[in-house]
Formats: C-alpha cells, structure tokens, sequence
C-alpha cells in the first residue's frame, strides 16, 4: 500500500468481505497506517477513509466535519450510495447538522429513552414469539431473513409508527432497492416517490384518525410540521427495520459457529461490535480545514469513517478480532458516534436480546442449512448483511 | 469525585443510564440527570465507562 507522501491509493471501494462476518482483510493495513488514507473511489471521487477508533470518533464529533450531502466534496459510495437525497425530503435529520439537526433529535429522544424503549419489551417479545410460532408450525426448514430477521424489526416499526402490518411488503421491497448499490437511478427514484407516497398517505391518515402511536404523538405536539414529519417517519421506517434485521441473521450465524455463547451476557454488544454492518453509512466532508489523526483534511475533501475497521481495533479492544462476548464492548461505534448515533439503538438492543434469548431457546436444535461461504451475503448493499438464511431445526 | 453533565449538549443516547443506571437518568425531554454527584469506588468506575461512551462528551469528572 502507498505511504501518505505519494499519490492517493487507489483501491477498489467499498471491499468485500470474503464470505467471512469479520470486517475485510485491508481494514487492518488501513488501521496500521499513520493516520487517514486518501483513496480513489470507482468513479473518480477521492475520500479520507478512517480507521482507528479515536481518529474515527474524532471525524463524528468535529463541527468542522458535516454530514450533509449538499456540500461539496460529499462523498457518493456506488452509483448513488445514499438513501433519497435529502433535499427531496424535509425532514431526513440523519443529513442535517446542527442546529437544523438538534431540533429533530430533541423531538424524538423523548420517545426513545432507556425507560420508554423498556416500556416496548412485552410487545417485542409477541412479535417475536409470533414468528417462531410460524417458523415452528410451518416445517423444519425455513429461510431465517424472511421468515424472522426481517419481520421482527419491521412489525415492531411497524407498531411503533402506527403503520399497518398489512403494508410491510411495500415499504421493505422499496428500501431493498434504495439499500442495493447496482440498483439503477431510475429504480432509486421509483422506489423513492412510492415511499413519499406511502408516507404522505399515512400523515393524512394519522391527521384524521390519530392513534396511540409515534407519528400521531409528532403531529399532535406540533414541534415538527407535518412534511418533516414525513421525512422522519420514512427515515425511522427504513433504518428501524433493514440494519437491524442484518444484525439478527448475522448473530444468528455468529452464535450458530460460537454455540458456547448462546445465552450468555454481552452476546448483543459483542454481535453489535465484531459484525458492524453499518460500517460505512457514516459518510462525512470536511467544511474547513480540520487536523484528524496528525493527517490535515481540506474542506470539500469527503471523508469515510469505518466503523467495523475502528471496531477491531487492537489498540481499543484486546484480541479485536476474536468473538468475546464476555469482554466490555461498551465503546464501540457500531451504532456511530457524535450526535448521529443512532436514535434507536436501544430498541435494537432490546430487540436482539428478546431474538437470541427467544429463538435458541425455543428451536434448541437450530441449525445452519448451508455452509457458511455458500451464504448470500449482502456484497452489494450499503450495509452487511444476508439476503437469505437457510436453517433447519 | 464528582459528575457534571452538560443537557444542553446531551442527546438523549442513553448510554450513561445503561451503564451507570444508580448515577444517570433521563429527564421527560430524554436528556441526562445526574442521580448522584459524589461518586464512590464503584459508581466511578462506571462513571468513568460511561464518559467514555457518551456520544456528545456531556459528561466529564472533576475532583471534589
């Protein structure tokens, strides 16, 4: 790999993991570096990727660092790497910085508080013993994304939302395609104005005929107006149920290679940091000149904090690279860092917990149905994950 | 030792209350609380982790 003196390393972006769950093998040349790497992208473009776990916390909470794509030198990962542009939809605050940013955020933490997020662990737990039920009245065989994975997190956004079960199908295929990176521009925008769509006719619905749900509490405390109430809804709506069901059938297949683990604590914080599936959603641009890991960052200079190559890294966790549930991983950044982390995290966590807890210990004999390498992995999504799950019990 | 938080910066992650739940709470608007400000050996230990993990550097710890 070239030294930070000579021209921008040009590698392929964003690499592949080889069919393993560990973050790609070039995550640890990139760490061993002095500081961030300049990187050539497919299209021309150039980034600072980062890679160490201070220098990576340091880029998410610099105000001279901007999450918003409208500036320039933003980076785009693929054809289109970033969900809806953000100035088609008032409201998509994970592209906002502040103070436009902080104005969402105090609106909707109150919903997703550590006491409230409790309050939702009987209605995680139907859900999630509502698909095992079906799994198990179903057969002895079945694919763990759509069967499980997928409809745990989507019911329960779904319930949180106030959207009816009935229009899952709708919304999961629309962000299937805004997710996949070879999905062309017309399909992007398609899939994106049906979701508008959709959404627009939940508000009316929800203005009309208010239900004891998230979007209804929005329009009635009247803090947002209702168009970014849109935005919201559809943000939540998408990353409530497509990053977490990635985590679900990964920790599925991570605690079916380390059965030692099953039902031990620390299982969800270990899951969350060694697979890191939103590794590099965080995408950021430099606004002014700013000092990262000794190496200086020109505004208009894009900028990719790796969050799975900061996970495992050995100067912050001992033995990174190896599955340890019992190790403190309270610090990692799988749910990023800064004012952006993640809103919902701690329903995701409540949500894992019931998952591994419920389904290990209902379906005891669950088993792989296909070798690990032969799994589809997600190579051509913004996050990792699996299109398919085959089990048998 | 003694905790201050900053709610103004606070974002409501949360962590501070999962790792240190006898030290931290969350108000109603989801921003931190702090339950106690003198820490013994233990709560500063989790004191400590939590400084750490908060996403907005709201907490910090001084001496008394």
């Amino acid at each position: 790999m070239e030294t930070q003196s000579g021209d921008p390393i040009s590698i392929e972006f964003p690499r592949r993991r080889r069919g393993q769950l560990s973050p790609p093998d070039e995550y640890a040349s990139l760490r061993e570096q002095p500081g961030p790497v300049r990187s050539a992208l497919p299209g021309g473009s150039t980034v600072w990727l980062v890679a160490r776990h201070d220098d990576v916390r340091a880029v998410l909470t610099d105000p001279r660092i901007s999450a918003s794509p409208l500036h320039e030198g933003f980076p785009t990962i693929g054809r289109n790497g970033t969900v809806p542009p953000p100035d088609q939809i008032p409201g998509w605050f994970v592209a906002y910085d502040p103070p436009e940013h902080t104005r969402f955020r105090k609106a909707l933490i109150p919903e997703f508080t550590v006491r409230r997020v409790a309050e939702l662990r009987p209605a995680v737990q139907r859900v999630v013993d509502a698909c095992i039920d079906d799994m198990l009245n179903a057969g002895t065989t079945a694919d763990l994304v759509s069967a499980f994975a997928l409809p745990v997190p989507s019911l329960i956004i779904c319930e949180l939302l106030g959207v009816p079960r009935t229009d899952r199908e709708l919304f999961e295929s629309r962000t299937r395609v805004l997710v996949t990176l070879t999905s062309t521009d017309d399909e992007r925008e398609s899939a994106t104005q049906d979701l508008l769509l959709y959404i627009s006719k939940l508000i009316t619905m929800k203005q009309r005929f208010p239900g004891r749900d998230l979007t209804s509490r929005l329009l009635s405390a009247g803090v947002l107006t209702p168009k970014e109430i849109s935005g919201v809804a559809l943000l939540l709506l998408i990353a409530g149920h497509e990053t977490t069901a990635n985590n679900i059938a990964l920790g599925v297949v991570m605690l079916l290679l380390n059965r030692q683990w099953i039902g031990t604590p620390g299982v969800v914080e270990e899951v969350l940091r060694y697979l890191s599936v939103a590794d590099r959603v965080a995408l950021r641009v430099a606004v002014e000149d700013v000092e990262i890991g000794g190496q200086v960052i020109k505004a208009g200079e894009g900028i990719v904090p790796l969050g799975a190559a900061a996970n495992h890294d050995h100067a912050t966790f001992e033995r990174a690279d190896e599955f340890d549930p019992s190790r403190s991983a309270r610090h990692h950044v799988a749910f990023g860092y800064g004012v952006h982390q993640c809103l919902g995290q701690n329903l995701v966590r409540i949500e894992m917990e019931a998952v591994f807890t419920s389904l290990f210990r209902r379906i005891p004999t669950l088993q792989l149905d296909s070798a690990v390498e032969d799994l589809p992995f997600k190579h051509d999504g913004i996050l990792f994950g699996l299109h398919a799950l085959p089990v048998r019990w | 030792m003694r905790v201050n938080v900053n709610a103004q910066h606070c974002v409501g992650a949360g962590q501070c209350v999962l790792i240190a739940p006898e030290v931290f709470d969350q108000s109603d608007e989801g921003t931190v609380m702090v339950l106690v400000e003198t820490l013994d050996d233990s709560a500063l230990t989790v004191a400590r982790e939590a400084v750490i993990a908060c996403p907005s550097r709201s907490i910090s710890l001084t001496e008394n």
